[in-house]
């Protein structure tokens, strides 16, 4: 967006996310808030207990844009080690979180929100992240915490992803406020879709370069160069759209603590099933406007999700909707009565609908659209990921590099797998419901 | 007198702007068809009730607004501004950064109190710069946070701080299939509160004013403009100014308490609902021409068949036999789908409408029988016609209108109840289920003294 939008002014949009720092005086100037863009630096932490991956970032083309009093190094890594991340390292590590943390609150106006972006598979990400979460939770228990897991696929080369997964969805169940899973699947298949497309070569079907969800703007890299930068950016492009209506102005404004409000029904069922349409937009701006209809189809298509899973099948508690563009609330009203048929709601909650109109659409685009569902569809993930969980457990496989870690016990484990088969078990109870015969409750009666 | 407008949350400060706007373009519009002297006493009231004068000499809005996020009010503050005709006071707004999240308790229990001070600062201030003041008008959504929380806290504020004023809310029901999911329990908690505090509540349903769009505006892509933008119209047809019975040759001034007297003459019977007729896209004005008598029967038939507009009215309903000496509260005579009024109140505007007979109206049959049907019906009137239409006729109804949709509400709020869905979200905040089962209790009362009418 910073891209196309040259004129540089510093505003409410660009403020959500970005400090704007006088660096005249050097890398500690004071914020200016208003007025022309000095230098940006991302309100962000970057945690990493390996080098490699944030020298890069810093060596990169957008090392301005990170502080680098806002980092967190080490060099050994975890070994994709959940203790080693949580316990060891969470240990030595969590003054200088704290310290760095409070320092970047300190520099917000108002803060609402902090986006915890990790992998479940590793040690890092999965162990020192839900750690990290904990410590939010204590340091800051009004700011909402909502978390971009990527969770770890059956073929996962981390022969241990199961106990570090397992472990730290405990961690989410209990101190997450809403967590987005990520597929790698799911993310690879939407690059690939998009290659296809670039390559198929079809009349008129030449894609605008900075369109698609796969691109940082601006960016001429091809598709097949880094498929992990094609991939990342999708996600990136999700937590653009989830805050696009706290950044920009629109007819019906949907907030991040409105997602919370509207999709949580029960604390602990706070897993979110994420599609983002459209992919990309044709160059070729002569195709009609059924293109808008067609938008909110494809958001309840599987090709579009970014998890493997299918809400169609299972039971909808409740189904979010964040349009972007010029799209009016009788599109909306019109694509909700047409797909509402072919899905299942649970009974307390047959219009289960939350939306939001922004004016404003993504760059390269007329407008898009975001769904986010509260859907038991994420029960079969979990479960398999018990079953692997399981599997290594039965034999103590690879226990000991666990239990070695100072603080780490086999409670740790039996916990953790406990607080995942409640989930599983809350999610059954649900799905039991599902086409059931429905009564009202009787009502209040009144003494007339 | 003059009335303080009160704009809560997003959907309270993108229609109070609407309103501004149809009520300032429709004064200064040539349009009055009367004479010049009529024209310029009409403006006269409506500047009084409305506006008031600063020394620049675009008339400044009598309102505060309120929301707990900046951008709407920001924009809402800028558009007004920039039309050259009108602008708000700059002063009188208020807003923090958060949002309210769509949760009512955060609206009601966390922003309300710690928001206060500054807010009733503000609507003194408002206050003291009228003449007279006749009252508060507070405009908010029932399915969000902030419009529906702060602004029942805020009405309860209103009736404290000014015991014998007149308080009016405009509440806007969502679609029935969701804005937002938790909009009934906001719908709930937040009808149940005012009707503590307010003297009674104007009810628009946006599933109802979206059909007028596309069906009588013939609009394609409807947006939330073109449902505010009706929705002031209709407001603007009951709230511009009129001849009473008793004001004789001057035009009534006072709106609300001549609204109060004539519509809720018994506090357990608050809702009113709105109809007004023509309704048509500009462009086809021009083109059409309407009766009196013609106006007055659909806007009857729409009364007791209950009908949301002026197409589609049910015909076959008929007001039920009088003359049977039972009672009406045993409704057994009364005909399925026949919609009973406590009073009524109809605003002519337009030339001609001296000679309109509205006896069809005063048919004690269309009224519950404790009182007296030459007090359950009151009629208003003004030469001057409104906003373009030469004869416009509205229906101001405190009746079953609002029976069933209402009940649906209770009705869908309960089944969520049930289950005990999102109530963790609400005793976070400090409602608990007590208070929801209070809210309950509350409207399944009104429900049933509506029905037993």
């Amino acid at each position: 967006h910073l891209v196309s939008f040259q004129k540089g002014i510093y505003d409410e949009a660009l403020s959500s996310f970005f400090r704007n720092v006088d660096t005249r005086s050097g890398d500690d100037g004071p914020d200016i808030y208003k007025g022309k863009i000095c230098s940006l630096k991302a309100r962000a932490l970057l945690i990493d207990m390996e080098e490699g991956v944030v020298n890069e970032i810093l060596q990169g083309p957008l090392r301005d844009l990170f502080d680098g009093k806002q980092l967190i190094t080490d060099v050994s890594g975890s070994g994709n080690n959940w203790a080693v991340g949580h316990k060891l390292y969470g240990c030595q590590y969590r003054e200088s979180i704290v310290e760095k943390l409070r320092k970047t609150a300190e520099h917000c106006d108002c803060l609402q929100c902090f986006f915890i972006i990790h992998s479940m598979g590793g040690g890092t990400g999965s162990g020192l992240g839900t750690f990290v979460l904990n410590l939010l939770e204590d340091e800051f228990p009004e700011v909402y915490r909502f978390v971009t897991s990527v969770y770890p696929s059956g073929e996962d080369d981390v022969i241990t992803s199961p106990y570090n997964s397992v472990l730290a969805m405990k961690e989410l169940n209990e101190h997450a406020d809403c967590v987005l899973p990520i597929e790698n699947e799911s993310l690879f298949d939407i690059v690939n879709k998009i290659h296809q497309m670039i390559n198929s070569g079809k009349l008129g079907s030449t894609v605008k370069q900075n369109s698609m969800v796969t691109s940082s703007a601006g960016s001429a890299k091809t598709v097949q160069e880094k498929p992990f930068d094609a991939m990342n950016n999708i996600v990136a492009n999700l937590l653009l759209t989830l805050t696009s209506s706290a950044r920009f102005e629109g007819s019906l404004n949907m907030d991040l603590n409105e997602i919370s409000m509207n999709l949580v029904p029960f604390p602990r069922l706070h897993y979110l099933v994420s599609s983002l349409t459209p992919l990309y937009t044709l160059a070729d701006v002569n195709v009609p406007s059924r293109r808008l209809d067609q938008m909110f189809s494809d958001a309840f298509s599987r090709d579009h999700q970014l998890i493997q899973a299918d809400p169609k099948h299972s039971l909808y508690l409740a189904c979010a909707l964040l349009v972007r563009g010029n799209v009016q609330v009788s599109d909306l009203r019109r694509n909700i009565e047409r797909l509402k048929p072919s899905l299942h709601f649970v009974s307390w909650n047959q219009e289960g609908w939350k939306t939001g109109l922004c004016s404003v659409p993504p760059v390269g685009h007329s407008h898009s659209l975001l769904a986010l569902a509260n859907n038991t569809c994420v029960k079969p993930t979990f479960i398999e990921l018990k079953d692997r969980f399981m599997k290594l457990y039965k034999k103590k496989a690879h226990l000991h590099h666990y239990l070695h870690v100072d603080g780490m016990e086999q409670s740790c484990f039996s916990e953790a797998v406990s607080s995942l088969s409640d989930l599983i078990d809350e999610y059954d109870e649900l799905d039991a419901t599902k086409g059931g015969l429905r009564t009202d409750p009787s009502r209040l009666k009144i003494a007339v | 007198m003059s009335i303080v407008t009160v704009q809560l949350g997003q959907c309270g400060n993108q229609i109070g702007h609407e309103v501004f706007n149809a009520i300032c373009s429709d004064v200064r519009g040539t349009h009055g068809l009367c004479s010049k002297k009529e024209n310029e006493s009409y403006r006269d009231a409506c500047k009084e009730r409305f506006f008031s004068e600063e020394e620049s000499e675009v008339p400044v809005a009598r309102a505060v607004l309120v929301d707990m996020e900046p951008k709407v009010i920001s924009q809402t503050l800028s558009i007004a501004a920039r039309s050259g005709y009108w602008k708000y006071d700059d002063r009188s707004h208020f807003c923090q950064k958060q949002g309210s999240g769509n949760n009512w308790a955060n609206g009601y229990s966390v922003h309300g109190p710690r928001h206060k001070e500054i807010i009733m600062n503000l609507v003194q201030k408002e206050a003291e710069k009228c003449d007279r003041l006749g009252g508060f008008f507070t405009i908010m959504s029932m399915a969000g946070g902030t419009g529906s929380g702060l602004g029942a806290f805020v009405t309860q504020c209103l009736r404290d701080t000014f015991p014998t004023s007149f308080i009016l809310n405009h509440v806007i029901w969502p679609y029935g299939t969701g804005e937002v999911i938790v909009q009934n329990y906001n719908s709930v908690l937040t009808l149940s509160h005012l009707y503590q505090s307010s003297d009674a509540l104007l009810v628009h349903e946006n599933d109802v004013i979206h059909k007028i769009c596309a069906q009588l505006m013939n609009i394609k892509q409807i947006s939330f403009r073109d449902v505010n933008q009706v929705i002031a119209h209709q407001l603007g047809s009951v709230f511009q100014p009129t001849y009473t019975a008793e004001s004789g040759l001057h035009y009534s001034r006072n709106l609300l308490g001549d609204l109060m007297e004539t519509l809720v003459p018994h506090p357990e019977f608050k809702m009113l609902g709105l109809r007004n007729i023509p309704q048509m896209p500009e462009n086809s004005l021009a083109y059409s021409t309407f009766s009196w008598p013609g106006l007055i029967k659909h806007l009857r038939q729409m009364l007791i068949a209950n009908a949301k507009m002026e197409e589609g009215i049910d015909w076959q309903v008929r007001p039920p036999c009088l003359g049977s000496s039972v009672p009406s509260s045993h409704s057994t005579n009364k005909p399925p789908h026949f919609n009973t009024s406590v009073a009524n109140l109809v605003i002519l505007r337009g030339k001609d409408m001296h000679s309109v007979d509205l006896g069809s109206f005063r048919d004690p049959s269309l009224y519950t029988s404790w009182l007296n049907p030459q007090d359950a019906f009151n009629v208003w009137k003004t030469p001057r016609a409104f906003n373009k239409y030469e004869k416009s006729a509205s229906l101001v109804s405190n009746s079953q209108f609002l029976l069933k949709p209402l009940d649906n509400v209770v009705r869908k709020a309960w089944n969520m109840f049930a289950s005990k869905a999102y109530i963790h979200q609400y005793t976070k905040f400090g409602i608990e289920e007590e208070d929801f089962l209070d809210s309950f209790t509350a409207l399944e009362q009104v429900i049933s003294s509506y029905t037993i009418l």
